[in-house]
């Protein structure tokens, strides 16, 4: 066996994920999160590698965000089990608050989330902090989607909403759904005000709790009505209870028709190609402020540019980082 | 002279019972011939959590914390020679306390007794396992309904039983402060009558009887003053919520009464022989006022802490009991508190709070959705780490532990591995081969209608109990019973209430330095660093791993913590998925062992046999050197109450297993 500080090769590693083995996958996902140069190295070379007609067109990139006490992790059990019993393999990455002071965090909520699992589970979850990244997602959730996407069929992406910060996780998954709390009018009002982004999916929780839940349904609706997203999707509204179960094959569906409608009007790997944009677009605003951005080109244009190009996203950003402190240099 | 009178003294009992219930019923038999006057029933995990002896969750807990039930056979055998009709017998048993006191019921039914003849308490408060202890199966709907069956079956047919023994105890082992255990324990008793008054089973003319059943089952710590008072709050608490919420007129229904076990967290693990004054003075506290005194006391032993006492050490712990009752004159005076000034004072500050925290969880929908939604458990975790911390900065002075830590070497621990009990290794064998003896001469129709009607009767509302009688006669196990329950109410997690945010306002120097190691070595390992805090086994005493996951976040680790009762194969998956640097395992039942082996065979399975694993718990002086021979990269007991010595141990044992050089040069 290896010792644990060597790095795996990375593309035997790419060929052992994309043949879904799981202790690989593990790996692929500690090297991704590794900030070490030669490990970036490594990771960089791994993501090329990875299948990339697969990582455009195959699986579905899901992502599921709410308040607090929404009941999301609940929710992730009880889909968990549709598809299980549709025979799909699932992974899942989950996104905590870290500590602002001291950096830890406390991680995951597996057991809640494998509720309806009686052991021998094959869904498989990574949990990570936010460590501190304004927006609600580290860094590292969509280099790891990518992996995931090589090895499952459905990759979920759950993350604590506050507030408005949902919007992170719209530019990395195909299909975002909001899970909202009956009786809190928290995300109406910012969905009328305009600021929360429209999600793809709203789905009110605990319709268990009757008459509280319809009506946070009946005002999702009316403020709906007229909502659409920046495709031309029409948002649809649905009460779940992932309690007792009922309407979640109902959500499935809708989660599922969400996925085909972007493969109908060829949006899904345009999409796709507009994840590797953003994150990359993200880090090099968080490191140079819009002035560093207008230096490399503006942001329309670099953004143009990167949905175009193929490769690893690291090395395509390593090597804008690189032009810009070499203009810095000239100019300075 | 003229022979003063005397009160009578309370009920006297040791927790006991392990291995199996042939063992258990020789010991029980030789207490009572030393003159003890009830019986305390110790069940081992599996039997407390539904399985039976041969499930694989139950493996290595076998007889472990107590005794072995799986069947009418055993509880026969566990009572041999003793007349159930003349005994009073309290069990501890709560998720499964419907089943234990059927088998009860059934086995004095074949003694010649009839239910009305039976005295004694079932635990049964399974709204506190949720907080501590966690031997809760099905989620907080179904385990009101069974303690409101319990209690509206007993009122009519057991009419001397005490059918719920409401715990504070154990939230003091989580951590409560005294207004804490008041107002919960409070809040817990009125969701129970109420639960009661709604099922509509008892009549409201006898309503008044079933707030005289109830009992309550407390803890006495060490500042044995305030202690003293709490009791009296207790009381003077109880009297007005039954005559206020409930309109019970009978004063004697309004009683508040209870029993006590003395607190085991306080016991050192060092200097142990200290712990033998502490039992005593926790025990003056309920003792002392009449008005407020317990009807029956427990006592640990003084070496609980090290392991498991032997018959010795608790028979010591009885003739502590018996010196106080028979020797001092205290039975011989009235209330000695009444009229003082001072301890009203404390009683009527204890009572305020209280009433403030009850209100609260009123304000959170009562104590079920505060449960639900976490609020008491951030409560209790936030108290003990609030203590942990006062221990480790010195301003709570333990004896022995934190100051004076000088010592002569101990002629009581001095005989090593014989000064403690072990449980014999066979026990868990014989047990399974007597469960599958029994089973194979049991008949398998009966078995089958009765517990087809134990399904029909868990769907309705209809009293669980009948049903539960009629499964033990027929020879049901205990796992049965328990899995046709689970299918029906299905099972439950409640939240760990570890995320509670503590950040020391000013850290200390030795903080600062714990965290910048720790961020310093995820920087040289690449990224932050990870630990999995893991219950595996069936225990739930989850106190260590809730304070090591909280202090590990302090500090800047990344931690996964999923609470209690993870099988090893859950404990390696999550190791993979998660990518930690590092597991801690966390184990109080004495099944260390077996535990870490298992574990070891699952992370070699899972290509992570170079993860370091580390084990806090329990532990013998003989096992830790056989975990560090198996592999454990370190052991960690009660003695280690410095969390940030633990915490730099931890980051030294992810830098060795990476390669790096450690902080620390320890010596070897």
């Amino acid at each position: 066996m290896l010792a644990r500080h060597a790095l795996p090769d990375p593309e035997a590693l790419a060929a052992a994920v994309a043949a879904r083995d799981r202790a690989a996958l593990a790996r692929s996902l500690n090297l991704l999160d590794d900030k070490r140069p030669q490990a970036r190295r490594a990771a960089s070379r791994f993501l090329a590698t990875l299948p990339g007609e697969r990582l455009n067109t195959a699986g579905h990139l899901i992502g599921i965000t709410g308040p607090p006490g929404a009941g999301k992790s609940s929710l992730t059990s009880a889909l968990i089990e549709v598809w299980r019993r549709r025979q799909l393999a699932v992974g899942i990455l989950a996104v905590d608050p870290s500590s602002p002071l001291s950096g830890g965090a406390l991680l995951g909520d597996r057991l809640r989330m494998l509720a309806h699992d009686q052991g021998g589970s094959n869904v498989f979850i990574r949990s990570l902090a936010c460590r501190g990244e304004f927006g609600g997602l580290s860094a590292e959730v969509w280099p790891m989607s990518l992996a995931m996407l090589a090895a499952f069929d459905i990759v979920l992406i759950e993350t604590v909403g506050v507030g408005q910060k949902e919007i992170d996780i719209s530019k990395m998954s195909d299909t975002t759904c909001f899970v909202a709390q009956p009786a809190s009018g928290d995300s109406i009002q910012f969905l009328k005000a305009g600021i929360m982004e429209v999600p793809h999916i709203l789905v009110v929780n605990k319709e268990d709790m009757g008459a509280a839940a319809r009506k946070t349904l009946t005002e999702l609706r009316t403020t709906l009505k007229k909502q659409i997203d920046p495709d031309g999707w029409q948002v649809p509204a649905l009460s779940v209870s992932a309690t007792t179960g009922s309407g979640i094959e109902k959500l499935a569906d809708v989660i599922d028709s969400h996925r085909r409608w972007l493969t109908e009007h060829q949006l899904l790997a345009t999409r796709r190609k507009r994840f590797q944009g953003e994150w990359i677009l993200k880090r090099l605003r968080e490191e140079f402020g819009r002035f560093g951005i207008e230096q490399l080109g503006g942001e329309p244009l670099l953004f143009e540019s990167l949905t175009q190009r193929q490769g690893s996203p690291f090395d395509l950003y390593d090597s804008l980082r690189d032009q810009f402190l070499a203009n810095w240099k000239r100019t300075t | 002279m003229e022979k003063t009178k005397r009160d009578k003294p309370w009920l006297m009992r040791t927790y006991s019972g392990y291995a199996s219930a042939r063992v258990s019923n020789e010991l029980y038999r030789t207490n009572l011939a030393k003159g003890q006057t009830g019986l305390s029933v110790a069940f081992d995990l599996p039997t407390q959590t539904g399985y039976d002896s041969d499930h694989p969750l139950a493996r290595g807990e076998v007889g472990k914390v107590g005794v072995p039930i799986g069947n009418i056979g055993d509880m026969e055998t566990l009572f041999e020679q003793i007349p159930l009709g003349k005994m009073n017998t309290s069990m501890t048993i709560n998720a499964t306390a419907a089943w234990l006191l059927s088998l009860y019921v059934a086995v004095a039914e074949r003694q010649g007794f009839t239910p009305v003849q039976l005295e004694g308490t079932t635990q049964n408060d399974i709204i506190k396992e949720y907080l501590s202890r966690g031997t809760y199966i099905y989620p907080p709907g179904p385990s009101i309904r069974l303690i409101t069956d319990i209690i509206c079956y007993t009122v009519k047919n057991i009419p001397k039983w005490n059918p719920t023994n409401i715990c504070s105890y154990h939230l003091q082992e989580a951590g409560a402060t005294p207004v804490q255990e008041l107002a919960y324990a409070l809040s817990t008793a009125i969701t129970v009558l109420d639960a009661v008054k709604e099922s509509g089973q008892v009549n409201p003319e006898d309503f008044e009887q079933v707030v005289g059943r109830i009992s309550f089952f407390v803890n006495a710590g060490i500042r044995f003053v305030e202690e003293c008072c709490k009791m009296r709050a207790f009381v003077e608490l109880w009297d007005k919520i039954t005559r206020e919420r409930y309109g019970v007129q009978d004063e004697k229904m309004r009683r508040f009464r209870y029993g006590v076990q003395v607190n085991s967290l306080g016991l050192t693990e060092s200097q142990p022989e200290n712990n033998v004054q502490r039992i005593v003075l926790e025990m003056l506290a309920v003792s002392l006022s009449k008005n407020a005194r317990a009807r029956a006391v427990q006592l640990p032993a003084w070496n609980e802490a090290l392991g498991l006492p032997r018959p010795w050490d608790q028979q010591w712990a009885l003739r502590m009991q018996q010196v106080l009752a028979f020797e001092t004159d205290l039975l011989e005076y009235g209330d000695i508190f009444d009229g003082s000034m001072v301890i009203q004072a404390k009683v009527d500050a204890l009572i305020k709070g209280a009433e403030e925290e009850m209100a609260r969880v009123q304000e959170n929908g009562g104590m079920i959705p505060a449960i639900e939604t976490g609020y008491v458990k951030r409560q209790l975790v936030t108290s003990h780490t609030e203590r942990m911390r006062a221990i480790e900065r010195g301003d709570l002075q333990i004896v022995g532990l934190n100051c004076y830590k000088e010592t002569a070497p101990s002629p009581l621990v001095s005989e090593g591995e014989s000064s403690i009990m072990k449980v014999d290794p066979n026990a868990e064998r014989e047990q399974i081969e007597r469960l599958n003896a029994f089973k194979a001469q049991r008949n398998q129709a009966e078995v089958n209608a009765a517990l087809a009607n134990l399904a029909a009767v868990a769907k309705t509302g209809e009293n669980i109990m009948p049903a539960s009688i009629r499964c033990a006669h027929a020879g049901v196990t205990t796992g049965e019973w328990s899995q046709v329950l689970r299918d029906v109410f299905g099972e439950y997690r409640p939240p760990t209430g570890i995320d509670i945010s503590l950040q020391e306002e000013s850290p200390s120097a030795i903080v600062k330095l714990v965290r910048e190691r720790v961020r310093s070595t995820g920087e040289e390992l690449g990224r932050p660093l990870r630990i999995l805090v893991g219950k595996p086994g069936l225990d739930g005493h989850s106190n260590g791993a809730e304070q090591i996951a909280v202090k590990a976040r302090d500090v800047g680790f990344e931690i996964v913590y999923e609470g209690i009762r993870l099988t090893p194969q859950q404990i390696a998956k999550a190791a993979l998925e998660e990518g930690v640097h590092l597991i801690g395992l966390s184990v109080l039942s004495g099944s260390h062992l077996e535990l870490a082996d298992e574990i070891f065979k699952e992370l070699g399975k899972a290509g992570l046999a170079d993860i370091p694993v580390i084990v806090g718990g329990i532990i013998p002086v003989e096992d830790e050197r056989v975990l560090l021979s198996q592999g454990v990269a370190a052991v960690y007991t009660p003695k280690n109450i410095d969390m940030n010595t633990i915490m730099l141990d931890l980051v030294d044992i992810i830098r060795q297993s990476n390669g790096l050089q450690p902080f620390e040069q320890k010596a070897a």
